[in-house]
């Protein structure tokens, strides 16, 4: 693949965006949106946790499974990575930075079940990027993220005044803004096609 | 709780994607195409399974501290079972699924059955709560991709059904139309059988 980083960047920020054109992400996407201050600290610790561990899983994968020949083990390692590098955030904030603690704190452990984190990893094996390819892949997919759950955020707070039927409240009506919303970011296709 | 009970209960009243809300991201992924479907649905019911059974087994030698990442791993083992079967057998279908068998071992289904059920309770009833649950899901797979590859290809598992007139729909191929199927799908059994008046 000899896209540039940059232009990826961007196409994972709009024209495939995680979470509306892949579907990464959606458990978290949909119970954490009620508030915009908590969606907020999830995404920020998202593209935290995509950033690194893109970088840290490419280099376990072409440096270690490679060399070995124990590709297969691929999905055990990646998610070990991720839980591992998790936890060691969770300390390291914990020791250094408190008030970010208390912010961001409870979203950590939530983040290692979230499956855009190991779905970037697994799609950038798949597409064979580069190292720098991965990590501006994987920090754009996190901005991505963020910028959908803040819209749904945002727009579900103002959905709490209005009448909605009584089988759409919560998922339901969650999933049609969505829908919407990806709607929306289809218009961004033409730009750049990075499948 | 008798068998039967168990699996009616994981498989359709407390289904896991339309009571629980949960295994959503490969359940809208995957759905574009039946055959594509079916397959992740086979693949999802043998993890949840034998993932299920496995953890039943050793749930009284799993300290409570790490017994997340106990899951984990179990689940993971089985879903490079389910991976390398398929690259070895329908290597079209692997490719065309991609990334989103190795995602079966973050679907949210698995961590909450072998959380809620497996964790608690014997190996028979839990690989049948396994089963159920993965039934479920295969249903809800098979619904949306039925609507998606209908309208959208005219066809259903690959056999055209729709003639030369059928203008196919490019919005069902595309991401929005499984968002808003799946939210039709859950407005509709909410108010027909869970009674949430409109």
């Amino acid at each position: 693949m000899d896209i540039s980083a940059f232009v990826l960047f961007w196409a994972a920020i709009f024209t495939s965006n995680i979470l509306l054109t892949n579907f990464l992400g959606m458990c978290s996407y949909l119970s954490v949106s009620k508030e915009i201050e908590s969606s907020f600290g999830l995404g920020v610790a998202v593209i935290f946790v995509l950033t690194a561990t893109s970088a840290l899983n490419w280099l376990v994968y072409h440096y270690i499974l490679v060399p070995f020949d124990i590709v297969y083990l691929q999905f055990i390692v990646f998610i070990i990575v991720i839980a591992a590098f998790v936890q060691f955030l969770e300390l390291l904030i914990e020791r250094y930075a408190p008030a970010l603690y208390y912010t961001l704190g409870i979203f950590l452990p939530l983040i290692t079940v979230n499956c855009a984190i190991l779905g970037v990893s697994l799609f950038m094996i798949i597409r064979s990027y580069n190292f720098i390819q991965s990590i501006a892949y994987g920090a754009g997919s996190g901005i991505g993220w963020l910028l959908a759950i803040l819209m749904l955020a945002g727009i579900r707070r103002k959905l709490k005044e209005k009448m909605v039927p009584i089988g759409l409240h919560g998922a339901g009506i969650s999933l049609i803004i969505t829908g919407i919303m990806a709607m929306g970011f289809i218009g961004f296709s033409g730009i750049v096609q990075i499948q | 709780m008798k068998l039967k009970d168990i699996f009616i209960t994981s498989a359709f009243t407390e289904n896991s994607v339309w009571r629980q809300i949960l295994g959503i991201c490969s359940a809208l992924a995957v759905t574009n195409l039946m055959k594509n479907s079916l397959i992740m649905g086979l693949g999802v019911i043998f993890t949840l399974a034998f993932a299920n059974l496995t953890i039943s087994f050793i749930r009284n030698w799993t300290p409570r501290s790490v017994r997340m990442m106990v899951q984990t791993l179990v689940i993971a083992s089985y879903v490079i079972i389910v991976d390398i079967f398929l690259k070895a057998n329908m290597p079209e279908i692997s490719k065309q699924l991609g990334p989103y068998v190795g995602l079966i071992i973050t679907n949210c289904i698995l961590m909450g059955r072998a959380e809620a059920f497996a964790s608690q309770n014997k190996p028979l009833d839990s690989f049948i709560d396994g089963i159920g649950a993965g039934v479920g899901y295969t249903l809800v797979l098979l619904v949306i991709s039925f609507i998606r590859e209908l309208f959208g290809f005219g066809s259903i598992f690959g056999i055209q059904v729709m003639g030369d007139w059928w203008t196919p729909w490019s919005i069902m191929v595309m991401a929005p139309s499984a968002f808003f199927i799946l939210a039709m799908l859950i407005w509709h059994i909410n108010t027909r059988f869970y009674k949430a008046k409109v």
